[in-house]
């Protein structure tokens, strides 16, 4: 190095240049404002009491606003009725805003209040070991032992041991009491009965019919004769039964009868009319959606996509099984009425389920 | 007005009758001008407490007409599209707050955008801790006690969703029975004692219900309570510089300032939460109509913080394994189980246990009150990083079908992308972070080896131009320099080339490795670029074309 470098080392007071991306003076890493400390308490400072007052003033408007806010609130409570949802709408806006505005105006002026007028504060206290010093922690080992040994927990075996049986099933009876959480009070095994019926099981006494969901209209199959049709049916008789609905809905898709490919089993629908489970396998959202040109049935939940003509299997997304088919037939008035059960159950999988559609295959072959 | 001299008798006469009967002048002696650090992340833990109270406020009043019930009834309150349609009294009475309650259509909304943001603020509060490493020792217990909560607010938020009986949550609670019963063994159980039988049955709610207003809230607030209490009794961490260390707290004292600035904070959030209420509409229960398991809208989202169950769940591919066949027994559905614990799983536990492994590897056993800055500690940094990638892209993910629908992607390209970027955008996070975090100290070593870019340019008498570098203020450098290699377990071997204890089996040897390479200091301070101290000037412009001036 030259000395000439080493002369300009200190920065030059005369002609600072600042370059154009560089920290400006006075910024962070530079080192920020003066503050003046309270010459009685270190680490407090005060500020001037020039600036207090003006702040108090910013302060005094902010806390008016509260008020004024708060008063307009009762008022447009009393002033605004519910009802429509242009009054709730105006009544929601009129109360939240005012409401919105006193807190935010109490919420200001605190802020102002502690920055502006209170001192700023840099101050140290010691932390204390959390932990009790080793005389200590020896004293409460005795008194432990000491009581212990009191108490003939230790030296009497068949209190301890009689106590820890009396227990071990007292703290089961919460758990038994929660039986009942399954009102049917039923096994594991009759679970699994249910689950694989439907109410559609019933049309083997009295035929049922298909009804639209909505209109609760049967389905007269010459009526329904546009391929590419789709509706969402429910049970004759249980239009409105959360229960069997979330099992037995169906949806009916109306092809050329040209078009169904061999994983449809022909045999169960009635002139190009299929029915499948609109529950879906994956976790029984509704398969709502259907794409015409496709032939797709999708589920909006999770995507799930399943081909209506090829017996509704699964050609994208999470399901792992096919959307059971309803067989299906026509009375004698021609509505679409169901022949059977599924012959699997419907909906999300589970324990108990085991290979169904094998076991319907075996089944149908036996 | 003039200051006080003496305690006016309002206050000094209720305080005397008190101390005469709890002794509380002690407890108020050490704890009045208790000091508390300032840094704005410690407000994170702060909003989630105050929109804890805020959801206390709201949903007693949302609990005076909300009525938990399945009963069938037929609509007849004043919002004319629903009227005549039958419909759950939970639902019928959820409108009846919206519409026939004055400021009931706010605290529904205030309580669900406060529930939001009470999941929202735990979520940041808790990374702020996990990068800051302020779960270290002395605090595991009070780390523990968040991640039970953060479990715990997840499930408050499932069970408040659900009440009101719509057509959106019911396509939730649908979706929560079609996991509980695709669990191996227990599955119809679970779902047969939740549901009361078979799905939906009429129970669910009101179920629901007590869950939400009694019992979690309750676990929430004896928590919430030990989680405020161990963060009082510890004191609050600090960050490096301004004279900070283990041994001492710099900050302002509880009272007046903290208690003020506390109290500012709870109105801000109050505040927040209000105008959202009232500007920003959140869940208009009255356009998705009564639930019917029949029906369901097209692009359902869940509340944000289930939106990575929702991703993950559609991420899966279709598998599911029949063990025993056509038995009765033994379907294991993949797709569902899977998705639905091992995320959730992966994420809670690796929270729980993070403090221990930590401490396993690095043989870290000083109680630590100051925090890492996160480049400080690069491997715990990219391992954050990477869970936020993972969960990040489940969470996106579960919005697949609106970002097919907004930006025009293939929907099933989303998938495909999804599952490979839920695999690869760890890992890739974890390389970036690392290097990123290496960068970092690397700045922080050059600023102490060559000080601050002051903004002076100047011309040297042989026509170069430098800009003058000057030391960075106390503060800063005091902050940098609390920087200390994260620890290493003592692995030397001893001369007959045993390792230590501890150290050997495969498992002290896997203990040894991570140590090493978790541990250690990355980038020394005082080498900043291998330059000497005093190199505090750099070339700042007119250097390149003839270096051979600068080089002497």
């Amino acid at each position: 190095m030259t000395d000439n470098e080493h002369e300009i080392e200190q920065p030059d007071e005369r002609v600072p240049k600042r370059v154009i991306g560089t920290p400006a003076p006075g910024t962070s890493m530079l080192g920020a404002k003066e503050t003046v400390e309270d010459a009685d308490v270190p680490g407090v400072m005060i500020p001037d009491e020039k600036s207090a007052r003006k702040a108090e003033k910013i302060v005094a408007l902010c806390f008016t606003i509260t008020f004024l806010s708060a008063i307009a609130f009762i008022i447009l409570y009393v002033q605004i009725q519910v009802g429509t949802p242009e009054s709730t709408g105006q009544s929601n806006l009129a109360l939240g805003g005012t409401l919105t505005l006193a807190l935010l105006g109490l919420a200001v002026g605190i802020t102002v209040w502690v920055r502006s007028i209170m001192p700023k504060y840099n101050l140290i206290q010691e932390r204390h070991d959390l932990a009790t010093d080793e005389t200590t922690r020896e004293e409460v080992a005795d008194t432990f032992l000491q009581g212990a040994n009191e108490s003939g927990f230790v030296k009497r075996p068949l209190l301890r041991r009689t106590l820890l049986l009396a227990s071990a099933p007292l703290g089961l009876l919460p758990l038994v009491l929660l039986r009942d959480l399954d009102n049917s009070k039923m096994t594991g095994a009759n679970f699994n009965k249910l689950l694989r019926h439907t109410v559609w099981a019933e049309t083997r006494k009295k035929p049922m019919k298909l009804i639209v969901e909505g209109t609760g209209q049967p389905i007269r199959a010459a009526d329904f004769n546009s391929p590419g049709g789709i509706l969402s049916v429910v049970p004759e008789g249980y239009e409105h039964d959360m229960n069997a609905l979330a099992k037995a809905t169906l949806i009916l898709i109306k092809f050329r009868p040209e078009d169904l490919k061999p994983g449809t089993n022909k045999n169960w629908t009635h002139d190009g009319i299929v029915a499948y489970s609109k529950i879906c396998t994956h976790v029984g959202c509704p398969a709502a959606l259907y794409e015409q040109t496709t032939h797709h049935i999708l589920c909006p939940c999770h995507q799930s996509t399943f081909d209506a003509a090829d017996g509704a299997k699964v050609i994208f997304g999470p399901a792992a099984r096919p959307l059971p088919q309803l067989n299906i037939g026509v009375d004698a008035e021609g509505f679409l009425i169901a022949k059977d059960d599924f012959n699997v159950p419907v909906g999300p999988s589970y324990w108990e389920r085991g290979d169904a559609e094998q076991a319907a295959r075996e089944g149908s072959t036996a | 007005m003039s200051e006080l001299t003496s305690v006016p008798k309002a206050i000094s006469g209720p305080s005397s009758f008190l101390d005469d009967r709890l002794g509380a002048g002690n407890f108020l002696k050490r704890n009045l001008r208790k000091i508390f650090p300032d840094h704005w992340t410690y407000l994170l833990g702060e909003v989630a407490l105050y929109s804890f109270i805020i959801l206390l406020l709201t949903g007693t009043f949302l609990t005076l007409w909300f009525k938990p019930g399945m009963e069938h009834v037929i609509y007849d309150g004043s919002y004319a599209p629903l009227k005549g349609v039958g419909m759950s009294q939970a639902y019928a009475s959820s409108l009846e707050i919206s519409f026939d309650v004055r400021g009931g259509l706010l605290m529904r909304q205030m309580h669900h955008w406060a529930a939001l943001l009470f999941v929202a603020s735990m979520m940041v509060h808790m990374l702020r801790v996990f990068f800051m490493g302020a779960y270290r020792k002395p605090r595991e217990l009070t780390w523990l006690i968040g991640v039970i909560l953060l479990t715990l607010a997840l499930a408050e938020g499932l069970t408040g969703y659900s009440l009101p009986d719509d057509l959106l949550s019911g396509a939730g609670l649908r979706i929560t029975e079609g996991v509980a019963i695709s669990l191996p063994l227990v599955g119809t159980y679970i779902t047969f004692f939740l549901f009361g039988g078979e799905y939906p049955g009429m129970d669910v709610i009101s179920r629901f219900y007590s869950l939400h207003i009694l019992l979690i809230p309750g676990i929430l607030l004896a928590l919430i309570g030990a989680h405020v209490v161990l963060t009082w009794v510890q004191k609050h961490t600090q960050m490096p510089g301004r004279g900070a260390n283990n041994h001492n707290v710099v900050g302002a004292p509880f009272y007046p300032a903290f208690m003020l600035k506390a109290g500012a904070m709870f109105l801000f959030t109050f505040a927040l939460v209000a105008g959202l209420g009232t500007f920003a509409q959140i869940n208009p229960i009255w356009i998705f109509g009564p639930y019917n398991p029949a029906d369901i809208s097209a692009g359902s989202q869940p509340d944000f913080y289930m939106g990575f169950l929702e991703g993950s769940l559609r991420l899966m591919p279709a598998w599911e394994i029949n063990l025993f066949g056509t038995a009765h027994a033994g379907t294991l559905p993949l797709s569902v189980i899977i998705p639905a614990l091992l995320p959730m799983g992966i994420i809670m536990t690796g929270l729980a246990l993070y403090p221990f492994l930590e401490r396993w590897v690095t043989g870290d056993h000083r109680a630590l009150h100051v925090s890492d800055r996160p480049r400080n500690n690069p491997h715990r940094t990219s391992i954050g990083m990477s869970a936020i990638v993972f969960y990040g892209v489940l969470w996106l993910l579960g919005a697949n079908d609106e970002l097919s629908a907004n930006f025009q992607i293939s929907l099933n390209v989303t998938t495909y992308v999804g599952r490979v970027l839920v695999l690869v955008g760890p890992v890739l996070a974890y390389i970036i972070t690392y290097r990123i975090c290496l960068g970092l100290q690397r700045s922080d070593a050059a600023v102490i080896g060559h000080g601050v870019e002051s903004g002076v340019i100047k011309r040297l008498p042989h026509g170069e131009f430098i800009e003058v570098h000057t030391a960075p203020i106390d503060t800063v450098e005091d902050s940098l320099r609390a920087k200390e290699p994260v620890p290493m377990l003592p692995v030397e071997e001893d001369s007959a080339g045993i390792p230590p204890k501890g150290m050997r089996g495969p498992l002290g040897k896997l203990r040894a490795a991570m140590s090493k390479s978790y541990g250690g200091e990355k980038i020394p301070l005082d080498d900043g670029h291998g330059h000497g101290h005093d190199d505090d000037e750099h070339a700042a412009v007119g250097s390149g074309d003839d270096k051979s001036i600068t080089r002497h």
